[in-house]
């Protein structure tokens, strides 16, 4: 009969996963880039959750990220190397700090809410800096010791379990954020963000709703920082700075708002870029994403999926009945 | 006819500094009541029905829906107590479909936000309710339209279509005429004529053509005060009130 | 009491610089309704110029005028390029442009320049001590008290009485209304932001003795000017000089006092009272 047993689409949303798991036996000494990769993913995704569906512009997220590795850290060392324990009891922790800053500052908007973001991102980098004998300061969060996986594998240097641990809590936040996204809670994020007016006149609770998603994405991304901190196994000062935010809004930008996907691409090429022109000249980097930046706001609205999208349409079209 | 009031409003009362935007305003809205609100630019009438929605505080006075004090809650809330309002320039949701700026308000109705995570079929449902009121407003054909594509008296009628999905007690819409071109007009007077009869509406309009067939009584506001009010009849014949207002927009 | 005039001169100095510079931010922010976060950038750039120019030999004093025109020129060519795309744009594209921007600056300064803080090149008299009466004070604290004064004085002047004054408070108030009166909104803007740009050139030239030139300069500093705008008041001369003089006092006032706990000091009363006043302590009064 010629029918496809499984649907276009699906194949294209099991591409990047097929990838990932084909990158584990093929990547050689490129895992824990992959790693890397996977953990900026799972940051930007959080990101897209409350600045892309939300509507929500903050450049304070880096707070979050920084919370969780420095909270899963202090764990490690202070309380229990078990990995399983210190990513719940971390996201955990980061998303009750989002839930409290998210009651605190989103009543307000604009420019005075991302002071106020950027506020609660300094407070927590200054307090960082100088609990000395908490987050070790300057020097970073040292001599963190995780415990094997399951009693059986090893973080250790060649970075095996790091790549496949992260890429499971990847795929589980991408679940979480999939189901969210379609959902009419997700559609009135939506909704909020082109007209909070409109929404307020069909009786949505605006600040619960902007609130709830606040602490999934804060949540979220505490994991991310959890599984950079259980990466490296050492917290540096640059998790909580104002620079790491302005990365993952720039990933996610260049990739492309409110498409999940979006944020693969946006991190990965991101991330590929910057460490092939920092090789070649220390701040060309800088210049390039700079410039990309700039062009994806004045021509390329969508980001890169845009242009995925414009590529995709021909083919598109022959699929629907 | 019930003896209740579906919309009571007692003296209310509203100042921006030495601006008395509303004076001691009072209100009835009985249950199916048709109630045109006139009045020169300026008079109020946006403000009360800011007013009565909550997006202005009131200094003074009270607003009861159905009985109920509502002058003191959030207009989120009195939305789910039956109160449904239009926009004088159009707050549609433009980067979705016509179906869907509807659906989202079903589903806000049903309350299906927080219990979404588990209920995919229920959307579904919204999606048709959506497509019933849109036939309602005679829209029906134009469901898949993006709302930045659709001319402006079909997106008007979209305006009602979204408050009519709240399932609402009390309507109030501002200016459904406004800005719609004469040659599309018609079309807003059919669908006003359309609407449940169990509903009170309170309408405000310029056009008056549309107000006289429509209201059965009119509230004439003047600079925040009630000036008068009838049946349509008597205002027309009214001297105070032409001088007011009507003697300018003779046609 | 020596002690405490120290600190206030010390604190108003700091807050002269803060002013200079974040004066052109709160007009773009107030006015043109635009979130510049690159305004460091053009702070950064006066200082490099100049600072380049005083190792070159030049005279300080043309330094420091090169740095302000400069900048002004750099703000020109950027607004014309960048900025007027985003006049109609949302929040979002303007903090993202803008901070591609920064980008683009912090990688070019390390390219010219290198990473390490560069030296602006002092005449020896600002290095020296002045008398003046209760002890004796660097020059250049004072100089900087003195260009930053008449600098404000003359903004004050033209903004209060001037023809072009009373046009930037009323677009400031109400754009549309302005555009509707037939104001050429554009050109004010355009000069508006040059002059800003300009201003915080001399600012970052000035300043560079407090804030020290280095790439990360204008991601480093941004933050300070966006408080002193936002906390002042989008749009307010009079708002962003009392806050930028509050700030310079309490960070000076921090660094005397309370070292280990200054930095944190400011962000929490920046906090708090933006939560308490989120339109900012002087906001100017809306006609719309």
């Amino acid at each position: 009969m010629g029918e496809l047993l499984v649907r276009p689409r699906l194949l294209w949303h099991a591409l990047p996963w097929v990838i990932a798991v084909a990158f584990y036996f093929f990547a050689g000494g490129y895992l824990s880039l992959g790693t890397q990769v996977m953990i900026w993913i799972l940051f930007t995704l959080s990101l897209d959750l409350v600045l892309g569906y939300a509507g929500i512009v903050t450049l304070g997220h880096a707070a979050f990220f920084g919370f969780g590795a420095y909270a899963a850290g202090i764990f490690c060392v202070r309380v229990t190397g078990d990995p399983l324990l210190g990513m719940v009891v971390a996201t955990l922790l980061t998303g009750v700090v989002g839930f409290l800053t998210g009651i605190l500052i989103l009543h307000t908007t604009g420019v005075t809410f991302l002071m106020l973001s950027l506020a609660i991102l300094s407070m927590l980098a200054e307090f960082a800096n100088k609990a000395n004998s908490l987050t070790g300061g300057d020097n970073g969060l040292q001599g963190m010791e995780l415990s094997p996986l399951f009693g059986q594998f090893e973080f250790n240097m060649f970075g095996y379990t790091a790549y496949v641990y992260t890429l499971v809590v990847l795929f589980l936040w991408f679940l979480v954020s999939w189901r969210v996204v379609h959902s009419p809670f997700g559609r009135s994020l939506d909704g909020i963000r082109q007209s909070p007016r409109r929404m307020r006149a069909i009786g949505t609770p605006v600040w619960w709703r902007l609130v709830a998603i606040y602490t999934l994405s804060a949540a979220m991304a505490g994991s991310a920082g959890v599984l950079s901190a259980y990466a490296a196994r050492f917290v540096g000062l640059s998790v909580l700075s104002l620079f790491t935010s302005g990365i993952v809004a720039v990933m996610l930008i260049l990739g492309g708002v409110r498409r999940i996907y979006g944020a693969f691409i946006g991190a990965a090429v991101y991330y590929l870029v910057q460490d092939y022109t920092a090789k070649l000249n220390p701040y060309l980097w800088e210049f390039v994403i700079g410039g990309l930046l700039i062009v994806v706001v004045l021509f390329l609205e969508g980001g890169l999926m845009s242009l995925i999208d414009l590529m995709a349409r021909p083919f598109r079209r022959s699929t629907k009945a | 006819m019930s003896g209740e009031v579906a919309l009571a409003v007692r003296g209310l009362s509203k100042s921006f500094g030495a601006l008395k935007v509303a004076q001691s305003i009072d209100l009835d809205l009985a249950p199916g009541a048709r109630v045109g609100l006139i009045g020169p630019n300026g008079a109020g009438k946006t403000t009360l029905v800011n007013l009565l929605t909550g997006v202005i505080v009131p200094d003074a006075g009270s607003i009861l829906l159905g009985g109920h004090r509502i002058d003191n809650i959030k207009p989120e809330a009195r939305v789910r107590l039956g109160l449904a309002r239009t926009h004088q320039i159009n707050t549609l949701l433009s980067e979705n479909d016509v179906r869907d700026n509807v659906a989202i308000a079903v589903a806000e109705r049903e309350g299906f936000a927080w219990r979404s995570m588990l209920y995919t079929p229920q959307w579904r449902a919204c999606r048709e309710e959506a497509e019933a009121r849109l036939a309602e407003m005679s829209i029906g054909h134009i469901a898949d339209r993006r709302v930045s594509e659709l001319p402006y008296g079909e997106q008007r009628l979209l305006e009602i279509a979204i408050a009519m999905a709240l399932k609402p007690r009390v309507l109030l819409l501002d200016e459904p005429g406004a800005g719609v071109p004469s040659t599309e007009s018609h079309i807003i007077h059919a669908a006003l004529d359309r609407l449940p009869t169990d509903i009170a509406i309170l309408i405000i309009e310029h056009d008056m053509d549309l107000v006289f067939r429509f209201a059965r009584e009119i509230v004439v506001m003047v600079q925040g005060q009630v000036l008068r009010r009838g049946a349509p009849s008597e205002i027309a014949a009214d001297p105070e009130v032409r001088a007011v207002y009507l003697g300018r927009s003779r046609h | 009491m020596a002690y405490a005039l120290t600190i206030l001169l010390d604190g108003v100095s700091f807050g002269m610089v803060l002013f200079v510079i974040s004066v052109g931010l709160t007009v773009t922010m107030g006015m043109m309704r635009v979130v510049n976060l690159a305004h460091g950038s053009f702070a950064m750039a006066g200082g490099y110029i100049a600072a380049m120019m005083t190792q070159k030999g030049i005279d300080f004093h043309v330094a420091v005028v090169a740095g302000m025109l400069g900048a002004g020129v750099l703000g020109g060519i950027c607004e014309f390029v960048f900025y007027r795309p985003l006049y109609r744009k949302g929040d979002l594209a303007q903090v993202l442009l803008t901070v591609g921007l920064v980008f683009i600056s912090i990688a070019s300064v390390t390219a010219i320049f290198g990473a390490f803080p560069y030296p602006l090149v002092m005449p020896k008299y600002m290095l020296e001590l002045v008398d003046i009466g209760f002890r004796t004070y660097p020059a250049y604290r004072l100089f900087v008290l003195a260009v930053g004064g008449v600098a404000a004085a003359i903004l004050w002047y033209v903004i209060e009485y001037s023809l072009i004054g009373a046009k930037v408070r009323a677009a400031v108030d109400n754009p549309r209304m302005a555009r509707g009166v037939g104001m050429n909104v554009n050109l004010l803007f355009s000069l508006s932001f040059i002059v800003g740009c300009a201003l915080a050139g001399l600012g970052g030239a000035i300043g560079a003795g407090m804030l020290s030139l280095e790439p990360a300069y204008a991601l480093k500093y941004i933050v300070l000017f966006l408080v002193v705008v936002i906390v002042g008041g989008e749009g307010s001369f009079k708002g962003s000089f009392v806050a930028a003089m509050a700030l310079g006092l309490i960070d000076t006032m921090g660094r005397y006092f309370i070292p280990d706990v200054a930095p944190y000091m400011l962000y929490v009363a920046v906090f708090f009272l933006l939560l308490w006043r989120p339109k900012g302590l002087l906001p100017p009064k809306s006609v719309a």
